[in-house]
Order: structure tokens, then C-alpha cells, then sequence
């Protein structure tokens, strides 16, 4: 991926260097050229062309404001209703992630979702404990919710 | 344009202050302290971050200042944000704070207890 990034770049280079015009305009049009160029070549690379993983990480950012706005309106009417109606759980959820960084921005991603705490990553780092604020009717939400980010983790890491 | 930049402003900053507050609230009513980092860890960052960019936006629009640096903070608080939610339940758990009693299943105390014979800690 990061290849095909600065093949990209080299390539911007070299039209601003072939039109003898070194401006900001020049290198986006060469920028956009140059991945022309590549959209045109992509059977030669080994790997998936890159503007679909840029496109897979802005819809995970996408996800993540609208969890992260979700889970305050959550929190929000939990906090001002009258009565307090809480049934905490720890639970303990398995994870296929394997990589580090995928495991940390999946737990992050789970602390911003609506009524979900992580409290520990177990040291083989396959299972993450998580605290939950109302464990009867948000038990399986939770799970399709999760499977939708570690889908869309999935979406952004595979090669 | 002016009536429209201020209502985008206003807004930011009045949800902020909203959510702050309400984070705040849930700090003195939720019962045990993993509850309430639910309040401290959500409310607090994304209310904090409103407000961020509602200053972002006054300046921007109002004073023509392009701040760069504002929107590095809101970045940088959204990452750290739920790392500290994180850290510091599961400092305390395995400090011992007990959970409210109205916990209804418990999952972690397995692991823990595990972990602290492997590692012979009483």
C-alpha cells in the first residue's frame, strides 16, 4: 500500500518535472494522472489498490462519530432519567483481530459505542472484557454492533 | 451569513456545555466507579470536543483565523479520551474496587483470579 503511495507521489513529480512547472496545481493534476496510471496497471501489484483502503478508513471514521454521538444520547438519557434502571454485566467477548493495533483501535472503538466499557485485554490478547452499563436488552445489539466494527477493522487490514 | 455562522457556533458550544454537564450529573448519580466512567469517558470527550469546535468555527468565521491547532486537540482527545476510560477501570479492578452490587454476571473475575495464581500474587 504505502508502495503505491509513493509511486503515486513519483509519479506527480515527474509531470511537474515534464511540464517544467513546479505549482501546487501541477502536482495534483499529476496526482490524479498518476493514479490513473495505477488504477490502469493494478493486476501488476501483489496487493489491493489503495484508494480502497483510504475508502474503507473513512467509513470507519464515519462509524465512529456516529457511535460516538449515539453513545452520548445513550448516556445522556441513562443519566437524567428519574429512575435508575442499570443491570451491569462484565462480559467477556472473543475477538479474531490478531494485530496490535487492530486490538487497540477495536477496544477504543468499543469504549465510544453506547453502555460499553473495556476493562481488560486477556494476555494472549484473544478475549476483551468489557463492562456493560445495561446488560438485558443490550446483550446482542452489542455483539451485531461489534461484528460491524470488526468488519469494517477487517475491511481496512487485509492485504 | 453572520446570523448562519453564529447559530453553527452557538450550537457547537451549547451541546458541548450539554453533554458536559450531563457528564457531570452521571459522575454524582451513577453507583460504582465502573458506571461512571461510562459518563466520564463519553460525555466528557465529546463535549469537550463540541466546544472545541465551536471556538474552531468562531474564529474561523468571524476573525478570518484559521487555527490548525484546534483541530489537532480534537484529534488528540479523541484518541486518548477512552484509553483513559480504559486504564483506569481496569487499574482499579485489579486494585480490588468492588462492583456495585447489582452487577448482574461477572466474567472478569475468572480471568483475574487466573492471572493472579499464574503470577502468584495473593
Amino acid at each position: 500500500m504505502s508502495f503505491q503511495i509513493l509511486l503515486n507521489v513519483f509519479l506527480a513529480f515527474l509531470w511537474m518535472f515534464l511540464s517544467s512547472n513546479y505549482s501546487v496545481s501541477r502536482f495534483i493534476i499529476g496526482y490524479l494522472l498518476g493514479l490513473l496510471c495505477i488504477l490502469a496497471m493494478r493486476r501488476f501489484f501483489k496487493s489491493r489498490l489503495y484508494t480502497d483502503r483510504v475508502w474503507a478508513v473513512i467509513k470507519l471514521t464515519v462509524l465512529f462519530i456516529k457511535e460516538l454521538i449515539l453513545a452520548n444520547v445513550s448516556v445522556l438519557k441513562l443519566v437524567l432519567n428519574p429512575k435508575l434502571e442499570l443491570q451491569p454485566a462484565f462480559f467477556k467477548y472473543e475477538t479474531t483481530l490478531t494485530q496490535d493495533w487492530e486490538i487497540t483501535l477495536l477496544s477504543s472503538l468499543i469504549t465510544l459505542t453506547p453502555g460499553t466499557v473495556v476493562v481488560h485485554v486477556s494476555d494472549d490478547s484473544k478475549a476483551l472484557f468489557i463492562h456493560v452499563i445495561d446488560s438485558d436488552d443490550i446483550d446482542e445489539t452489542i455483539d451485531s454492533i461489534k461484528n460491524s466494527f470488526e468488519k469494517a477493522i477487517l475491511e481496512v487490514s487485509q492485504t | 451569513m453572520t446570523i448562519l455562522a453564529n447559530i453553527l457556533i452557538v450550537f457547537f458550544i451549547l451541546a458541548g456545555l450539554l453533554f458536559i454537564v450531563v457528564s457531570a450529573i452521571g459522575l454524582y448519580r451513577l453507583p460504582d466507579l465502573y458506571t461512571r466512567a461510562h459518563a466520564a469517558s463519553k460525555s466528557s470527550t465529546l463535549g469537550v470536543m463540541c466546544i472545541l469546535i465551536g471556538v474552531f468555527f468562531h474564529f474561523w468565521l468571524k476573525e478570518n483565523h484559521f487555527n490548525p491547532g484546534i483541530l489537532l486537540g480534537i484529534l488528540f482527545l479523541f484518541i486518548t479520551g477512552p484509553v483513559g476510560g480504559h486504564i483506569m477501570s481496569r487499574a482499579s479492578y485489579l486494585a480490588g474496587v468492588k462492583p456495585w452490587p447489582g452487577t448482574v454476571r461477572d466474567d472478569l473475575k475468572i480471568e483475574v483470579e487466573k492471572m493472579k495464581k499464574e503470577q502468584g500474587i495473593k
